[in-house]
């Protein structure tokens, strides 16, 4: 990166740590800092919109609904995530590649399962061989962020389920009373309410989603505990800067990076709290009541 | 302005032009980016090392456009399997049980010795705590010879466990550890007998890709008759090392 770093041999104390800590590589394990956190910003929301909907099927009147609901939270929720990761975003890529396959090579005469190899047609791999290494990635991420929706989103639908059914009875009834459909109270009177009865378990999750980002490497994209440990290993004059175990300081480093981060959901998640405990007939709400008059 | 729309039509001109040309077949080859010399990233973030050099050399030699992507060592089998990649070019050695399942080219490293490091040369390596890499011949002999096997997904793993007691030897590629235990100042020293295994180093293909194993095959040879291979052996793992 600097013209003096050029021959990394020949520096010593700071000016050689000033060099080694912009080398490419240290570069890419900054930039990984960059794609949890998009990781995060992405699946978090995906993982909300997958929750409310299975929250709101397995309330559903329509049964066939209903077990729809029922059976993702169920199942989701019962296998180990490591192995979800494993398995199921293998068989979505070869879901997605096989289907792709079907489309343009309706022709293509070999079988596409031989043994244990699983070959679609050149024209139908996903993302193509041809493509740059930066497609590459950016599949296996999107991958990773449809495959933490999914598995959150599970746990989300069962805390945003357990939220419906805590919103007081009465409430609802009330609304039947002045006349409003099923679904104008759904959405006037339950969700606005239930949010506050959700949130603790929610908060839960963002923390435990915080801190799941290393399974991404699971899907070959390459996030900060990968780096951490890569650049952390003890380096021969193979490398341009040989040095013994560094993994304790790489670790550390992590562990400051995630206590800030988990500091500052903290912060807002209680800014948040107190925002939704407002007017809301909860212990919460009516100390804040009581406070202001 | 004029001159900046130029620069951009004649740009993306290029890039249309270079996309088409390395539409016509990209082989993507797989390796481990963890086992210096043989293969690791080095300090631009890049794949470097013997195999990196070879692996360029052949693709030049068999006419192909070629890629390097990195993948973990334990699922490298599947991830050829699957076709995420073409070829392995990890460092691995032909074994028979391997080759029930992959196919192989001919060797481009001769066979070679592996060899047990620890903190002291009296180390009984039939009884005591082994580390090595997961789902590597020499984990398999490990696991043979009556020692303690303790495992690891990265080489680097293997040699850090010795160093902090966890194990009381590693045991690996003997071209892996030399410049390992030459650079710790004493602290490794070689334990018990060198002990040969496996058939060679060779590139890893589906069985299904007969035609891409013809051609590194002829390009490996090609390398070994001109004398190029024995040289990029002795440049990377030294004077010492076992040359065809």
């Amino acid at each position: 990166m600097f013209t003096s770093c050029a021959d990394p041999g020949s520096l010593e104390g700071l000016a050689w740590l000033v060099c080694y800590l912009t080398t490419g590589k240290h570069m890419a394990f900054y930039g990984s800092f960059g794609t949890v956190l998009l990781l995060i910003a992405l699946a978090a929301p995906s993982a909300l919109a997958f929750g409310f909907a299975g929250a709101m099927a397995a309330r559903s009147h329509i049964a066939p609904l209903r077990w729809l609901g029922m059976a993702y939270t169920g199942m989701v929720r019962g296998i180990p995530d490591i192995v979800f990761f494993l398995f199921f975003v293998i068989a979505l890529d070869q879901g997605v590649e096989w289907l792709n396959h079907q489309i343009r090579c309706p022709d293509w005469p070999a079988e596409v399962r031989q043994g244990t190899q699983f070959l679609v047609c050149p024209a139908a791999k996903v993302p193509l061989s041809s493509t740059a290494q930066f497609w590459h990635q950016a599949y296996g991420f999107g991958l990773a962020v449809v495959t933490f929706a999914l598995v959150f989103g599970a746990f989300a639908a069962n805390v945003l389920y357990g939220a419906m059914r805590a919103v007081p009875h009465g409430q609802l009834e009330t609304a039947e009373a002045y006349g409003m459909t099923r679904r104008q109270t759904f959405w006037r009177i339950l969700v606005p309410q239930m949010w506050v009865y959700a949130l603790p378990g929610l908060s839960n999750l963002w923390l435990i989603l915080v801190k799941a980002t290393p399974l991404l490497f699971l899907l070959g994209v390459q996030d900060i505990v990968y780096w951490a440990r890569e650049l952390g290993g003890s380096k021969t004059s193979a490398y341009a800067y040989p040095h013994p175990d560094w993994r304790l300081w790489y670790f550390l480093g992590l562990l400051v990076f995630y206590l800030c981060f988990t500091r500052v959901s903290e912060i807002v998640l209680d800014r948040l709290s107190q925002r939704l405990s407002l007017g809301q007939a909860t212990e919460a709400g009516e100390a804040q009541r009581k406070a202001a008059a | 302005m004029k001159k900046l729309i130029l620069t951009t039509a004649a740009l993306a001109l290029t890039a249309g032009m270079a996309f088409a040309a390395a539409h016509t077949q990209t082989v993507r080859l797989g390796t481990e980016g963890a086992y210096p010399p043989y293969n690791f990233i080095n300090d631009a973030g890049e794949v470097d090392g013997y195999e990196r050099e070879l692996g360029d050399e052949l693709c030049l030699r068999a006419e192909l456009t070629c890629e390097w992507v990195t993948n973990d060592w334990d699922s490298i089998i599947p991830n050829l399997q699957s076709a995420n990649y073409d070829v392995i070019i990890a460092g691995m050695s032909i074994t028979d049980e391997r080759d029930q399942v992959i196919d192989f080219t001919q060797n481009y490293i001769p066979p070679a010795a592996s060899a047990y490091a620890a903190l002291s040369s009296d180390v009984d390596v039939t009884s005591a705590v082994v580390s090595a890499q997961t789902a590597t011949i020499q984990a398999g002999h490990v696991a043979e010879s009556g020692a303690t096997l303790v495992e690891f997904a990265t080489p680097d793993e293997t040699v850090a466990a010795v160093r902090n007691g966890e194990a009381d030897a590693v045991f690996a590629d003997k071209d892996y550890l030399v410049p390992i235990a030459e650079e710790s100042g004493g602290e490794l020293v070689w334990a018990g007998e060198e002990v040969q295994l496996g058939g060679g180093v060779g590139l890893g293909l589906r069985e299904s890709d007969g035609e891409l194993r013809d051609k590194f095959d002829a390009a490996i040879q090609s390398m070994k008759d001109d004398g190029t291979l024995n040289a990029m052996i002795t440049k990377w793992f030294g004077d010492t090392a076992v040359v065809f």
